[in-house]
């Protein structure tokens, strides 16, 4: 079984394996059709209209279903490799290891925010941003400067303490779990992340960024966690509702996987 | 240089996209008209702003050396590849320098970008002025799918 670890206490050599399967993935093109469908999405999903992988209830099932498909390229890559997560309540400061040059790289330098230690900084050529919404083929970030601080335990508590996994109208709106998670209302979770990070992790071609999966990770943690709290709570809504999913639709693009099938993660990874 | 068919290139790109749902983005970016509001906005009305969610009005400035403008577009969902949601009512373009940016109204009347899209914007005056900052001089390109 797939264990899934905190970044923080990967090994070296875990580090390595990790960052040299996402560039495999980059170099042979399977890594920027994550980013054009993560991209499509952002774009599609409306309040109003059909939504699927944001703002509406299956955020969580879609995003864990895009996460391990995402996992099992890099596992085709090295097969011991899995996603490790990023606990942003405790490893809250640019100086992170998460930082470092010998895992995601640092902080983008002034002026044009160009990330320049690492092996997906521009100079390493290995990380050209080809799906991108602006002319800069470089990956960008600026940690700390679009909102100051990262999410506390305390925030986070506050949403996993909420018993109802999504209610009416199931857009950005609701007041719900979900919602409080994503971001939309509440103390701002998974948004308020994004936005911390900067350069293309606030753009609808965010995994750009390779943050962008352990922050995923960490959010499809919190979605564990919350399901062990409040096991009487489950997935809503759970009958046929215009314009999203409910637990025994299929999700798209894939077409053949339900919320449903993705409520028990223990069946393809656990959390360390 | 002047690109005034670029919405029409975006068009023809997102028709061409591979197993995605994506629609055009001026499918995309419908908002919902007044009288199209979720009931629910009642009980959440917007945070900030004016009241209601009248559709904003059009705007054309130089902001930061930078050319914005939008307005309301009628009837803007052509294109609707696969996104078979209600879009009646009015989408609302922007431009930065004749290109587009992708924009989209939340449910309580707040705007994201694509540029922005995990914070919320009072405005789509408020969302081209972020997203110019963003840019930082660079020019906007329609999202290339590989």
């Amino acid at each position: 079984m797939a264990v899934r670890k905190n970044q923080a206490n990967l090994t070296a050599t875990e580090k390595r394996d990790f960052v040299d399967a996402i560039l495999e993935l980059k170099r042979t093109g399977r890594y920027d059709e994550f980013i054009s469908t993560h991209n499509a999405f952002i774009m599609s999903d409306t309040d109003n209209g059909e939504r699927t992988g944001h703002r509406s209830p299956s955020f969580l099932p879609w995003h864990r279903k895009f996460l391990l498909q995402f996992e099992e390229a890099l596992q085709s890559v090295t097969p011991s490799v899995t996603l490790p997560y990023w606990d942003w309540t405790v490893d809250r400061s640019p100086r992170s290891s998460l930082w470092a040059e010998d895992f995601l790289g640092g902080d983008g330098r002034s002026g044009d925010g160009r990330v320049t230690s690492g092996q997906f900084a521009f100079g390493s050529g290995k990380w050209p941003m080809n799906i991108r919404v602006d002319g800069r083929t470089f990956l960008r970030r600026a940690l700390g400067a679009g909102v100051r601080d990262l999410p506390t335990r305390a925030e986070v508590d506050r949403v996993l303490a909420m018993t109802t996994y999504d209610a009416a109208p199931w857009n950005s709106s609701s007041d719900s779990f979900r919602n409080n998670v994503e971001g939309w209302r509440g103390p701002n979770l998974h948004n308020r992340v994004h936005v911390w990070v900067g350069g293309q992790m606030t753009t609808g071609a965010s995994p750009n960024d390779p943050v962008f999966w352990l922050h995923h990770c960490f959010i499809d943690k919190l979605w564990a966690d919350w399901q062990r709290l409040h096991p009487r709570s489950g997935y809503l809504p759970t009958t046929g509702t215009t314009n999203v999913v409910a637990l025994n639709d299929t999700m798209k693009p894939w077409n053949d996987v339900t919320p449903a099938d993705m409520l028990d993660h223990t069946r393809f990874y656990t959390y360390a | 240089m002047s690109r005034p068919s670029r919405r029409l290139v975006l068009h023809r790109g997102a028709a061409g996209l591979a197993g995605a749902v994506l629609a055009g983005p001026a499918a995309v970016a419908a908002a919902p008209a007044a009288h199209a509001r979720p009931a629910a906005d009642k009980d959440h009305p917007r945070a900030h702003g004016p009241a209601g969610h009248e559709m904003p009005e059009p705007f054309d400035e130089i902001y930061e050396g930078r050319h914005i403008e939008g307005w309301p577009e009628e009837g803007g969902h052509g294109g609707h590849g696969g996104h078979d949601g209600p879009h009646e009512g009015m989408g609302f373009v922007v431009r930065i320098d004749n290109d587009d940016l992708h924009v989209m109204e939340n449910a309580n009347g707040s705007w994201v970008s694509v540029v922005n899209h995990y914070e919320t914007f009072t405005s789509p005056r408020g969302v081209a002025r972020a997203a110019v900052r963003e840019l930082n001089g660079a020019d906007l390109v329609p999202v290339v799918t590989g």
